[in-house]
């Protein structure tokens, strides 16, 4: 207990602060590389491999390089070895890209608005109403999803509504796209408010009753003053709703039905029943090329942006 | 004479957030009416019953998927905010960290990545290298995605307080682990707390990973509930639903609470 150091007298005022934190530096940050390596860059890597490995006769795929995982996204080769060109899975390329930016912009146009609203509210009032948006994110993905099952359904809230109000009965919404998008826009909404809030927030109303004073009138100044200055949230925003709206497999698996199938859900069915690897891999690296390419593109606007100012 | 009107007011917003509010809670809201709901067809209302709640904690393969979910998400919780903390740490406090840069981007990689993507990588290497055991999948994949999310608060809150007090407390000769137990760790411990919150909200919410990790004794919660919602809807299924339902909006409501208190003691 008696400890001699105690009493060691020659340290400067710094030293025992710089010498507090010097190896933590290093055993500090292993144990996360360690994880992420083991359970996240040596799987992307090898995935990448597995992507430019061909299929194996009965599921799984051989080590021998081949570029057929990547073809098949384009050309389906028929029995004599001939290349037909084949839209199947560029159209659900497609339909993933388009659901996942209607799904962003449909959160957008209102998590401005209602940011916006909230924003101005009473600081009491203001905390319930963003304790009010975040609340329903609790609630478990696959609950939020299923709601909308029972809505749209058959037999459910919305077909018995609708037959009340004398529609035919026995209607049902589900099994397209726009139940797809109906359930990523709620499941997605609240990582939109949030970020538009936090900026909107922060919006200096000084500059509202300066465009106002330069005959701005509420749509001016909204598209040129509010609009460009809650830029950052709404990007974060963006980027928080498209990115996983790009992977989205529940909304489609459960509101799509077998035939609407998004980029997500092809890649898993690769992996299950479907059974060919390299292409599911193939698919794979083309999302996550896709995500990569957004966030380059919105991190190069960013940067952009801020060289301007 | 003053202004007649606010130049910050656009009008038509509070009707217009109103319907936004009863958008967010209205399908949680139609999965509780249902499931008092006495009729086998969910959709179809014959009267008040609670049989379909003694039905659902009666069921055996529910309380062993919340089992699986629960201890999947107690050790993810754990490994994730620990290693989040010691990362944060380092990267925040650490002097001349070489890779500091990199080191966030690595800790923070599972955000970037579509978790579908990874999720497939992760199964692809443990068939490689053999790992069949669906818990042991299911705990490392945890881990790995939940750490960013651990790992924001935490470095939040470490940027935002100042040095002060930790170098008093080396002034005062406090080794480095007093200094940390009792000054570092209390100042940060709303943070930690919310790391901890979100890792173990987004464990037990995953479904994605899950589903292609877990092998037949290893279903976890979601999945289990899945299985269900592909069988067809149920009023069993909505009262397991509701009862989830109470437990995220109580769990949640302690999360922020903590959260705010922690934040007003430090203002």
């Amino acid at each position: 207990m008696t400890d001699t150091t105690l009493h060691a007298p020659a340290e400067t005022d710094s030293a025992p602060r710089a010498r507090f934190w010097h190896d933590l530096s290093f055993w500090g940050l292993l144990p996360s590389w360690l994880l992420m390596g083991f359970a996240l860059i040596l799987p992307i890597a090898i995935i990448a491999a597995v992507s430019v490995a061909t299929r194996g006769a009965h599921g799984g795929f051989a080590w021998d390089f081949n570029l057929a995982g990547y073809r098949q996204i384009l050309w389906n080769e028929g029995w004599t070895g001939e290349l037909e060109f084949t839209p199947q899975y560029l159209l659900i390329i497609a339909r993933t890209f388009l659901l996942a930016g209607a799904t962003t912009l449909i959160c957008l146009a209102f998590a401005v608005p209602v940011a916006y609203f909230i924003s101005r509210q009473p600081p009491g009032r203001k905390a319930i109403l963003v304790y009010l948006v975040t609340l329903p994110f609790w609630v478990s993905m696959i609950l939020r999803v299923y709601a909308w099952m029972i809505i749209l359904g058959k037999d459910g809230t919305l077909p018995k509504a609708l037959e009340f109000l004398d529609f035919p009965a026995g209607m049902s919404f589900m099994f397209n796209d726009g139940a797809t998008l109906t359930a990523m826009v709620y499941t997605y909404m609240p990582l939109m408010v949030l970020p538009v809030f936090a900026s909107i927030e922060k919006l200096d109303g000084t500059l509202i009753e300066a465009s106002h004073d330069l005959y701005g009138n509420r749509w001016v100044t909204l598209r040129r003053v509010i609009l460009p200055l809650t830029a950052p949230g709404i990007i974060a925003g963006a980027i928080l709703v498209f990115v996983p709206s790009l992977g989205a497999v529940l909304e489609p698996s459960l509101m799509g039905g077998g035939k609407e199938m998004m980029m997500g859900t092809l890649i898993q069915l690769q992996f299950g029943g479907g059974r060919n690897w390299p292409f599911g891999a193939a698919i794979a690296m083309a999302l996550m090329a896709l995500v990569m390419l957004f966030l380059v593109f919105t991190a190069l606007r960013a940067a952009r942006r801020e060289a301007a100012q | 004479m003053s202004l007649h009107h606010d130049v910050k007011r656009y009008p038509g917003l509070g009707p217009l957030t109103a319907l936004f509010f009863v958008y967010l809670y209205a399908p949680l809201a139609v999965i509780v009416v249902y499931s008092f709901n006495a009729n086998r067809v969910a959709g179809v209302w014959t009267g008040f019953s609670t049989q379909w709640y003694a039905s659902a904690l009666n069921n055996a393969a529910l309380m062993n998927a919340l089992e699986t979910s629960l201890i999947v998400a107690a050790i993810a919780t754990t490994v994730s905010t620990l290693i989040a903390l010691s990362a944060a740490l380092a990267i925040i406090r650490g002097k001349n960290v070489r890779f500091r840069k990199l080191s966030e981007t690595v800790v923070n990689l599972p955000l970037l990545l579509p978790e579908i993507v990874l999720a497939v990588a992760t199964l692809i290497l443990f068939s490689l290298i053999d790992v069949q055991n669906g818990m042991l999948r299911l705990t490392i994949a945890h881990s790995a995605f939940c750490t960013p999310f651990a790992f924001l608060p935490i470095r939040a809150r470490l940027q935002g307080m100042s040095l002060d007090l930790e170098e008093a407390s080396a002034d005062l000769y406090a080794d480095r682990w007093t200094t940390f137990r009792r000054v570092t760790l209390p100042l940060i411990f709303p943070g930690v707390f919310s790391g901890a919150m979100l890792a173990f909200l987004i464990s037990m919410d995953d479904f994605i990973t899950s589903n292609l990790l877990s092998t037949g004794g290893s279903t976890t919660l979601p999945v289990y509930i899945f299985s269900l919602i592909r069988a067809g809807t149920s009023p069993e299924l909505n009262a397991i639903a509701t009862l989830l339902i109470l437990a995220s909006l109580i769990l949640a409501t302690v999360a922020l609470l903590v959260a705010a208190r922690g934040a007003r003691e430090t203002a």
